[in-house]
């Protein structure tokens, strides 16, 4: 005999069998009801946020540090409206987060109530799915759905819009959790079709310039130790998209670092020239590729991705692969070893030596020196804080990120040495998402030092969660790279728009970021001497502060650009290295 | 370019056919002509939908259709033989000598004539939509008062079949 529950006490008790830890919300009228089901438990635990973006950002941040769904618990209206923009961050990186929203009751649906929102619609264009609850008997077979459909395949966001009434304590129903999904039109892959493994493989032997090209869906699959495997065994160089970084070491010799638009000069120089380009769990993004006309005229492409549409969406490969990153990693490995015992003689290891020969002369010309002496005249490069702030954790941090030059450095200068430390908004590029996220990593491992590189621009779109730090004790470091504009525009518009700074600067608005901090019960460092900054950064991660939040305002150059930086509508060997210096069609060599 | 069917089953729930509208919205397709209706098995829809595009684009509508959750089946139905009809109403002004030579275009057309009054004639014609634009062609433009087209719907030849 099944236990008679409430819609609200069904939903919460769902959530328990799930093995949710914590739901990341906000209360109002429509999810009063499921409020009080979670006051009546202790399994689940409530954070309160003080926005629902934040909230949003907070279960992606604790998504993509543990590989588990994150959750999400909001109103309707605008509760629901202001989940939008951290649904559509995860949508975008394909981040497993399930969000339930309360609705009006299901007779009010369409009048215009108050907070009445329509959010299956609104979200819908940036949802994997969505459900809209009909009846509360539903409520515990829905759940499970949205936690498979979140989690497998390529995964993503998930709504659950709750009409009040069905979640209403008089209304009971059975309450049985499903052990099992069935869904007769999702049947995602998980493993590589045997036969184009075998034609990769092959591929990747005869291959004399191979690259691999690893993106954000290795490391979602922790596929991370097996693309090592496949690496080594090939003695391949290896580069990792922004979404994808630390899947291989970055400090490894193999490691080319990112690729793209601010990517290293020895990656997009090895991607341009390379003849084999072995893509997994990456997209060609439009931020990778340049122009998608011009883009590796050399190479055979092989595409690993575990959604079908992303296989020659923008670039055709020669040897498609639909599966899981980390299961087909493991499928080429046994393969590539079986083959390689055959035949000793592959891969061509004197092609292979001409090839990293030529890498290590682009490395050499540029790698990610880009002309810019430390800093003479008394002013903090960007770049330096990021190579303090990796020596200071000994890289061995969690390190979120927002949007903008901040980001770039931080994904350029910090090395990972594992997938799941990198944790950033790279598909939508939401500002914003740097605090939040870096609370939810921060739930996940108590324990983890957790820093979140951000700029003054982006911490000010989401810095009232601070007040969230201090209810809930997350030590987060928050290193600030202030260079009182909003640089990557500033950046642009300095390239392109003839330095016409339009609404790119407030220099004279600032706030005191050190008494903002310390206004909201934390400490406060305000850094602009380079002989300030190791001392600093020391200090803010030392065992005296671990257990508070500390914010690090370091003012630097407002003139520094990224470097390099892809030339619109070139191939990827088409990048400006410095102020001064472009490399068109590799000519700087 | 070229104008392509595509049939599509999908679950027959509320909500489920605005996912493939928003598709083709969001991902800037076209969408020529829509016909929804159920199956013989009452939980699925099937859909047909006729749009124009490169094959290149064509494999990528059917990649996204079939990422949605409650598309079951997605064909391009002219990858194999296949029928195509759509159904269409014309209203057409008809009088005096013209009258006549509407009614000999119907028959020609293997039309039939739904409906009558002293000055208009209401056409019913099915066919290949080619067929249908052929009629709208032949007959005196300024004479058509109103034009209903039912879309496209389709099936394979033969013992090819879609379901679920």
């Amino acid at each position: 005999m099944s236990e008679m529950l409430s819609g609200a006490d069904m939903l919460v008790r769902a959530l328990q069998d799930e093995g949710v830890e914590y739901l990341f919300g906000y209360p109002g009228g429509a999810a009063l009801h499921i409020y009080d089901a979670i006051f009546r438990q202790q399994k689940v635990e409530h954070i309160l946020v003080r926005h629902e973006q934040a909230a949003t950002h907070m279960a992606d941040g604790y998504a993509r540090a543990t590989g588990k769904p994150g959750v999400v618990l909001v109103t309707s209206g605008p509760g629901a409206t202001n989940a939008i923009t951290g649904i559509a961050t995860a949508y975008m990186d394909s981040i497993p987060i399930v969000v339930i929203s309360g609705q009006v009751p299901r007779a009010q649906i369409g009048t215009d109530a108050f907070q009445e929102t329509d959010m299956v619609g609104v979200s819908r264009p940036v949802v994997k799915h969505s459900f809209l609850v009909k009846d509360c008997a539903e409520i515990p077979r829905t759940v499970r759905t949205a936690f498979h459909i979140a989690t497998t395949g390529r995964p993503g966001p998930v709504v659950i819009d709750v009409p009040k009434d069905t979640t209403d304590p008089a209304v009971t129903a059975a309450y049985e959790y499903p052990e099992t999904v069935a869904l007769r039109s999702y049947k995602p892959a998980a493993r590589g079709n045997g036969r184009q493994i075998r034609k990769a493989a092959k591929a990747l032997l005869g291959a004399k310039r191979p690259i691999i090209y690893s993106g954000g869906g290795v490391v979602q699959s922790d596929g991370g130790l097996a693309l090592q495997e496949l690496a080594r065994r090939l003695g391949a160089p290896v580069t990792n998209t922004l979404m994808g970084l630390g899947a291989f070491p970055g400090d490894d010799a193999q490691c080319l670092g990112m690729l793209g638009m601010h990517g290293t000069y020895e990656a997009n120089m090895a991607m341009h020239h390379a003849d084999l380009i072995f893509a997994i769990g990456a997209r060609f993004d439009d931020r990778v590729t340049n122009n998608p006309a011009k883009f590796c005229p050399d190479a055979q492409i092989v595409h690993v991705d575990v959604d079908p549409a992303s296989i020659s969406k923008i670039i055709a490969a020669h040897i498609p692969i639909v599966g899981d990153a980390a299961n087909v990693l493991k499928e080429l490995n046994a393969v590539l070893q079986a083959e390689m015992a055959k035949h000793p003689e592959l891969p061509d290891q004197q092609a292979h030596k001409v090839w990293w020969g030529r890498i290590d002369e682009w490395r050499a010309a540029h790698g990610l020196d880009h002309g810019s002496a430390p800093s003479t005249n008394g002013v903090i490069l960007p770049q330096q804080v990021v190579k303090s702030l990796y020596r200071a954790t000994g890289g061995e941090a969690y390190v979120t990120s927002d949007v903008g030059q901040h980001q770039m450095f931080a994904a350029q200068y910090y090395k990972f040495p594992m997938g799941r430390r990198w944790i950033n908004s790279g598909g939508l590029g939401t500002m914003g998402f740097g605090l939040p996220a870096a609370m939810g990593v921060q739930f996940a491992y108590p324990k983890a030092t957790v820093a979140c590189v951000t700029g003054e621009g982006s911490f000010m779109m989401n810095m009232q969660e601070l007040s969230t730090c201090l209810q809930y004790g997350l030590p987060i470091k928050v290193v600030c790279l202030n260079n009182q504009a909003l640089g990557m525009v500033k950046q642009w518009q300095d390239m392109q728009y003839g330095g016409r700074h339009s609404h790119s600067t407030y220099s004279d608005s600032l706030p005191d970021f050190k008494t903002v901090a310390e206004a909201f019960g934390h400490v406060g460092f305000r850094i602009d001497n380079p002989a300030d900054l190791d001392a600093a950064m020391d200090e803010a991660f030392s065992p005296k502060l671990k257990d508070k939040v500390v914010f690090v305002d370091v003012w630097v150059d407002p003139d520094e650009h990224v470097y390099p930086m892809a030339v619109k509508g070139g191939s990827m060997r088409d990048m400006y290295l410095n102020k001064i210096t472009t490399s068109q069609q590799g000519d700087y060599m | 370019m070229s104008r392509r069917i595509l049939a599509v089953l999908l679950e027959n729930e509320a909500g489920a056919l605005s996912r493939v509208i928003g598709l083709f919205a969001q991902r800037n397709y076209n969408i020529e002509t829509l016909t929804v209706a159920p199956t013989e098995d009452a939980t699925l829809s099937r859909v047909t939908i006729t749009t124009e595009g490169s094959d290149k684009k064509i494999e990528q509508i059917t990649k996204h259709l079939n990422r949605l959750i409650e598309v079951v089946k997605v064909l391009d139905l002219q990858e194999s033989p296949c029928i195509e009809r759509e159904m269409m109403f014309v209203k057409i002004h008809a009088e005096g000598p013209a009258r006549a030579e509407v009614k000999r275009t119907c028959d020609i057309f293997r039309g039939q004539i739904v409906d009558v009054t002293a000055s208009a004639y209401t056409v019913q014609l099915t066919g290949a939509s080619d067929k249908l634009d052929a009629f709208l062609r032949a007959i005196d433009q300024s004479a058509v008062i109103e034009v209903v087209r039912s879309g496209v719907s389709g099936i394979s030849r033969g013992d090819k079949v879609l379901s679920a």
